[in-house]
């Protein structure tokens, strides 16, 4: 296992050194790095600054001109106070559903479709292939074709409108594009490393959990992502396959944004949506650096 | 070698097969059963529930008769090339710029990366908002002083798909560009050390050299992109909701809006097995070739 | 909060004289006025000792459908759901999802209280009661501006062709004559309008009941597919996609009129203006004085539990009863499904839909006669040619002709 120690003096970065730090070469490169970050943070922008706005200032100034009056009002209604029918109490009912949603789920779907893809890289047996090519081909099936189906299904089974029928139904569409990543980063890995481990008389299991999984991290990383962010955004499922106890987040967010009211709220909208789009985004940006280290330490197959 | 007994063909890499039954079942019983389930009832009149009242090829025809299902077509085909190249060329360019040595590379990737921490309804919504030409981008340059400046994509007819791709491709860019950094971080530096004592202009060794060494994560952007495409139906929804009229409709939308507004889920299913079959028609063959023809490990 | 709330079920406990049920209850109205009419009905229920469990679902049917009919053939059905009553639920009576209400109808006569009985029609299949009709709404309104029409200097139209004689001066002064929603929807409603309006209730029976293809292509549909597309040049200006957008447009006077049902009067009045006033409402655009009865019923998914099952005819009964039907009518904006009720409150626009209705100038609904699925192909038909300059009123008319024609 000497081959992590590589990891921690990979420096991560590739190409040639620049020479100098202001040159016609860097102008263009910082240049159209920031021209493009403009066109990302816009929206972001945009969000905050109409969700900090009364809704007068909304009505008469330009969407992008900073608010006059900040107030928090849009934040405080949007969180506990907007009403879906007789239920008044905002966004904060779903928040901890969406949380018991989404941990069993990710959880789940990780873990099968790593190993999936550990199968599939290191131990391909028969017709393993055509199975994953249904798979793939499944990342294109509309997911409206299957509401129905799969109602009957989960009802045989009877989990019907209970979250571990929801967890299911994560674990079933996220399948795919996780089971593609982790065949190809188990397939990337330095093939010495499987058959040293085997030679030592390792199994399945064991060079899966000795091997695989400590050398996976940021491959663990990026599934997460993708996981949390789908599951989070959710809404279809969450309102199709549990009942109204256990409706996620999303569901009071479109309750809010849908709402045909006397005037549309735009700011709590807003702030309804950047307060549920929270959670994934603390996530990118505490994983974020997560995410490079483990990269950096996803290289050492050279 | 020696300490692995071979028993029979069945009982070999055993383990490998008990623990791929999750991936077997997902594949038979949800994937290929509710296709074959699909294809089957949309041979049928159903209408709010599935029944076998078969009908021949009725739905088919209807399908294919209908003006919206024709725009929808034209706009998935549209929406899907550009989406396409706009996502591998940005995800490109922008994984390429970071990986330069750059400062502050962490805020860069982080400002490319959080649109995709947001849904489709909230990408839908901001876009519709943004492009609005009342108080929007149009809005803002026309204060300015530039009185005949015109944007206003979502109102147009011929442009609005246009308009959904700008938040698309916000959307969806930047875990292309994540994917790609990870893929160019994987590359050697012996090969760029050798690149540059060869002479080799930058801009050709990314083209000649890196990019083909990246095959697999190319491959992993297409799915993810690919499947992103034939899937638009939330950003549709929240940005333009198919308007203006029905020129910025997706099959995906029909399909829905056909199962659930209409109560025609015969209908509904015609259009997911025409959609599924165009899909299998372009799939099969790149699948087999890319994942099926040649073993990757020896 | 939770106190209160413990405070409230313990009373409810106290005065209840059964025990308490639970009835989780599905529908889709969260606007403003539609929730306070909610309200009215859960009050009413917590008042029998059951309890009301809201289960609101925003986006309109398309979004909650789904969801309703998933829950009920997935085996976990909610206790009641509203559904747009007509042709929408036949499939799940008819698979005996849904409790037969036949017993309590038959003991409180609602075969003589629902007027119009049409409405009671509707929820019936095979001779048995399956729903429960709350309210009326009719579609055939035009909403006229006040303000818009002083600022152009023309006197506020009492019919269509007065309205499209106006128009000229409305743009003169930079007012847009119509005001229209981009939705589906809203395009195909106006049409419905138009055809009662213009053509007359003969023809809007051959064609929405009959399915007559002849009469839809024929020369009375095309002058009103004239007038539509007359009607699409008059609306050009109004990029709202809302109905209630579209309605602010005509309460500020940036628009002259709008075809809408009669929950737009809720807008009016939430502006605080007044009928006669500040607006002026007619009844099928003025030409024609008749209206539409659609509506808006309740369901109750069966169940094995009788506690439940009681729970549920106690609700279907409270819908119905004569205290509740006034108030919640009276916050919904609508019309109560009993003749027998006194509407005092009632503002003027409302009194002239009761006298309308009580005279029995009635139509069907078009979600009553059309199946959803023809509803469907209509709407995608008039919101293309609605915002589609290039289409004529002939090829529409032909499009329309063959939707007609294959309607079941």
């Amino acid at each position: 296992m000497a081959d992590t120690d590589m990891a921690t003096d990979f420096t991560g970065d590739h190409g040639p050194k620049p020479k100098k730090s202001i040159s016609g070469r860097n102008i263009m490169l910082y240049g159209t790095l920031i021209v493009f970050a403009i066109y990302y943070l816009l929206p972001l922008y945009v969000m905050v600054v109409t969700s900090l706005k009364g809704m007068p200032e909304i009505r008469l100034g330009n969407i992008f001109a900073p608010p006059v009056e900040i107030t928090f009002q849009p934040w405080v209604k949007a969180w506990s106070e907007a009403c879906t029918g007789l239920n008044c109490d905002g966004l904060s009912r779903g928040f901890f559903n969406s949380v018991k949603i989404l941990i069993p789920s990710v959880a789940i779907s990780i873990v099968i479709a790593s190993i999936n893809g550990y199968a599939l890289a290191n131990w391909r047996f028969k017709g393993a292939d055509v199975f994953f090519t249904i798979l793939i081909f499944g990342a294109f099936i509309p997911y409206q074709v299957m509401i129905y189906p799969i109602v009957i299904i989960l009802r045989e089974m009877g989990l019907y409108g209970s979250i571990w029928g929801l967890v299911m139904v994560h674990t079933i569409f996220g399948m795919p594009i996780l089971t593609l990543l982790f065949r190809n980063y188990f397939t990337s890995l330095p093939q010495e490393l499987f058959k040293a481990a085997r030679v030592d008389g390792a199994g399945f299991w064991g060079v899966f959990f000795k091997i695989m999984v400590p050398m996976s991290l940021p491959i663990f990383v990026v599934a997460m992502i993708l996981q949390v962010t789908g599951i989070w955004n959710d809404f279809l499922f969450g309102v199709i396959y549990t009942k109204p106890a256990s409706y996620p987040m999303t569901v009071q967010l479109n309750n809010i944004v849908n709402s045909v009211q006397g005037v549309k709220e735009y700011n709590v909208n807003m702030a309804a949506t950047i307060l549920t789009g929270l959670v994934p985004l603390v996530i990118y940006f505490v994983s974020g650096k997560l995410f490079v280290r483990g990269i950096a330490a996803g290289a050492v197959k050279g | 070698m020696d300490t692995y007994k071979r028993p029979s063909q069945l009982f070999r890499n055993m383990s490998a097969k008990i623990a791929s039954i999750p991936m077997v079942m997902t594949a038979l019983v949800i994937f290929v059963g509710c296709t074959v389930w699909t294809i089957t009832y949309s041979f049928t009149g159903s209408r709010l529930l599935p029944k076998l009242k078969w009908v021949g090829m009725k739905q088919y025809d209807r399908l294919f008769d209908t003006n919206r299902w024709v725009i929808s077509i034209d706009n998935i085909i549209i929406y899907g090339i550009c989406s396409l190249i706009l996502s591998l060329t940005i995800g490109f360019i922008l994984a390429a710029l970071l990986d330069r040595k750059i400062r502050f590379e962490n805020t860069f990737r982080s400002i490319f990366l959080y649109p995709f921490a947001l849904s489709f309804i909230v990408t839908g919504l901001v876009w519709q908002w943004i492009l609005n030409p009342q108080f929007g981008i149009q809005h803002v340059v026309r204060e300015a002083g530039f009185l005949s400046f015109s944007f206003a994509p979502l109102q147009s007819n011929e442009y609005v798909i246009f308009g959904v791709l700008i938040a698309g491709i916000w959307q969806g860019s930047g875990l292309i560009m994540a994917l790609m950094l990870a893929g160019l971080r994987g590359i050697d530096e012996d090969i760029w050390k050798a690149t540059r004592i060869d002479g080799i202009p930058l801009w050709k060794t990314y083209i000649v050299v890196i990019i083909p060494m990246m095959r697999p994560v190319f491959v992993t952007a297409l799915v993810l992109i690919a499947s992103g495409i034939v899937r638009v139906y939330d950003l549709i929804v929240a940005q333009t909701n198919g308007g203006p009229g029905i020129s910025s409709e997706v099959p995906a939308k029909y399909v829905y809006d056909k199962m659930f507004l209409s109560q025609n889920l015969g209908q509904g299913f015609a259009a997911s097995t025409v959609m599924l079959l165009t899909v299998l028609v372009i799939l099969i063959p790149w699948a087999y070739l890319e994942f099926g023809g040649r073993k990757q490990n020896g | 909060m939770r106190l209160k709330l413990l405070a409230a079920a313990l009373a409810a406990s106290i005065s209840a004289p059964a025990y308490a049920t639970d009835i989780e209850v599905t529908h889709w109205w969260t606007s403003g006025g539609e929730a306070a009419a909610v309200k009215v009905f859960a009050d009413a229920f917590d008042a029998t000792g059951n309890k009301w469990v809201d289960g609101a679902i925003a986006g309109g049917g398309g979004t909650a459908r789904p969801v309703i009919i998933s829950r009920i053939i997935g085996g976990e059905p909610m206790g009641a759901t509203m559904l747009n009553h007509g042709r929408q639920a036949e499939e799940l009576v008819e698979a005996g999802l849904m409790l037969d209400l036949t017993e309590i109808a038959t003991k409180e006569g609602w075969r003589d209280i629902v007027h119009p009985v049409s409405l009671l029609d509707s929820c019936t299949v095979d001779g048995k009661i399956y729903c429960v009709p709350v309210n009326i709404h009719s579609w055939q309104w035009l909403w006229l501006s006040h303000k818009a029409y002083k600022d152009a200097g023309v006197d506020v139209p009492k019919n269509w062709d007065e309205f499209v004689a106006a128009a000229p001066a409305l743009e003169k002064a930079g007012i847009v004559p119509l005001a229209m929603g981009q939705q589906a929807w809203q395009t195909n409603g106006a049409f419905s309008v138009l055809t009662v309006g213009l053509g007359g209730q003969d023809l809007w029976t051959k064609i929405n009941v009959d399915k007559d293809a002849a009469a839809a292509a024929g020369p009375e549909m095309a002058r009103v597919f004239e007038a539509y597309g007359n009607a699409r040049n008059l609306s050009k200006g109004s990029t709202v996609s809302d109905w209630n957008q579209a309605t602010n447009m005509v309460i500020t006077g940036k628009a002259g009129g709008q075809i809408m049902g009669d929950w737009a009067q809720g807008e009016f009045q939430v502006a605080g203006q007044v009928a006669g006033v500040d607006y002026t409402c007619l009844p099928g655009l003025g030409i024609q004085e008749i209206i539409s009865t659609g509506g808006d019923a309740f369901y109750f998914p069966k169940t094995d539990d009788a506690e439940k099952t009681k729970a549920q005819l106690e609700m279907a009964s409270m819908m119905l009863s004569k205290e509740v039907q006034v108030a919640f009518n009276l916050k919904k904006g609508s019309l109560p499904v009993r003749g027998d009720v006194d509407l005092a409150a009632a503002n003027d626009c409302m009194k002239k839909g009761l006298a309308i209705l009580a005279s029995g100038k009635i139509l069907p609904d078009g979600n009553q006669v059309l199946s959803a699925d023809t509803q469907g192909q209509l709407e995608d038909l008039f919101v293309e040619f609605w915002n589609d300059t290039k289409i004529t009123p002939e090829a529409a008319q032909a499009n329309f002709a063959k939707i007609i024609g294959d309607a079941d």
